[in-house]
């Protein structure tokens, strides 16, 4: 049996792994792709601390992993696909077996949000998007939109202007959400056109996004926006499947801990994207990973203790 | 696993499609975070079906005429070939699991 079992290899699974590792807790971190998370779509990381010329968001995930290995993790590319929580034993069952471990750190991250309109199913893969690193490219002197506001649209909106010939910038209120300086940024380009109180109702084309229907949310207007992409950064979706209906989450499904990371079952912790919080970033994540961690070490100890 | 076929729009035709075994092809960038998540498990399926399914890779950076005439507009996209028509298109990063899945399909 392992002690700890930390599921998804990102910013904060691979800082749990690498201060379990460090305590000397049998560990196992489990990742069904490899070592990556959201930050692996950034193409340039400025806000995490230590890096002032900023550091991509692959690269960054590199370190950790290589930081979280020299220490002795040991990392599994295994999917798990159901676990059992409630018993003192908890135990995962992968494409490859069954583990079990005296506590479970749940890193299992989020996926970007779907807007869930007509159209946008469709054409995934023909011209809409959720990764501008990725995708953008593809759409160099073209015209794109981007749905949303906060930080990770006007990011990607700044990005895009690399390639394409216009970002129109479509979001629900009348302001942005976003960081001060990213609005400054986005104000300020030549090359996004903010399209304020409105959003998307269909994304239309066959073999390719031919433009988008718009509704203005004050007025009730209609009106049609023709792109060759939509780039969608509406948010994230928890990657909650495998505990949905045994730990409690809040109303967008996202994990409810609390400051030590401690979910609403003994011996399960939550840390990262996941989790229920005000603010998801790496600087945030890593934190996350640090304190559950710890707090499953404590709980471990607890628990031997207790058997003497 | 360095010795992983590496497509170009010059030999795609010869290699791909006029493949006597099925093909599959990852079309990726080193700009793409999501694509150097696949890589490795590219590379790793391509010696486990060595001999009976020909899996390639395509930078899609350095070769512009194939992705657009496969429709290509997100990476990592992978395009699995049967006798030179297109069988199935994998948009986005998937799990080994699945991807071997897919294969064994094809065999």
């Amino acid at each position: 049996m392992e002690d700890l079992i930390i599921i998804g290899a990102a910013s904060a699974g691979l800082t749990a792994g690498l201060y379990a590792a460090r305590s000397r807790l049998k560990t196992v971190l489990l990742e069904k792709l490899s070592p990556g998370g959201q930050i692996i779509t950034t193409d340039i990381v400025e806000n995490y601390p230590g890096f002032p010329e900023g550091i991509s968001g692959f690269e960054l995930i590199d370190r950790m992993r290589r930081q979280a290995e020299r220490f002795g993790l040991e990392m599994r590319i295994e999917e798990a696909r159901e676990l059992r929580l409630s018993g003192e034993e908890k135990v995962v069952i992968t494409n490859n077996g069954k583990l079990d471990a005296k506590a479970i750190i749940l890193a299992c991250g989020a996926t970007p949000r779907k807007i869930g309109i007509e159209g946008e199913e469709l054409l995934t893969g023909r011209g809409v998007s959720y990764c501008a690193t990725c995708d953008g490219p593809f759409f160099r002197d073209q015209e794109v939109a981007i749905i949303g506001g906060g930080d990770t649209a006007v990011e990607e909106a700044l990005f895009l202007t690399k390639f394409v010939s216009k970002v129109h910038l479509v979001h629900r209120r009348d302001e942005l959400r976003a960081t001060r300086l990213l609005r400054e940024r986005a104000l300020s380009s030549g090359k996004i056109n903010i399209i304020w109180d409105t959003v998307p109702t269909r994304i239309k084309g066959n073999n390719g996004v031919e433009g988008i229907d718009l509704k203005n949310v004050k007025t009730g207007k209609g009106s049609f926006l023709p792109v060759e992409g939509v780039f969608v950064f509406i948010g994230y979706s928890p990657s909650n499947e495998l505990v949905k209906g045994q730990l409690k989450l809040d109303e967008q499904g996202f994990i409810v801990t609390n400051d030590n990371m401690e979910t609403s079952v003994t011996g399960v912790f939550a840390a990262g994207d996941i989790r229920s919080k005000l603010l998801r970033q790496v600087s945030t994540a890593v934190g996350d990973g640090a304190t559950a961690a710890f707090a499953a070490e404590r709980y471990i100890e607890g628990l031997e203790s207790g058997k003497r | 696993m360095g010795d992983l076929l590496h497509v170009t729009d010059g030999n795609f035709d010869d290699e791909i499609m006029k493949s006597d075994i099925p093909a599959m092809v990852d079309f990726w960038a080193e700009w793409c975070g999501p694509c150097k998540m696949v890589g490795p498990v590219v590379e790793e399926l391509a010696q486990e079906y060595q001999g009976k399914i020909k899996i390639a890779k395509m930078d899609v950076d350095k070769n512009r005429e194939t992705p657009v005439k496969f429709g290509i507009r997100n990476i990592p996209t992978l395009i699995l070939f049967k006798g030179g028509e297109v069988v199935k298109m994998i948009v986005g990063a998937q799990t080994k699991s699945y991807l071997d899945g897919e294969l064994k399909k094809m065999l």
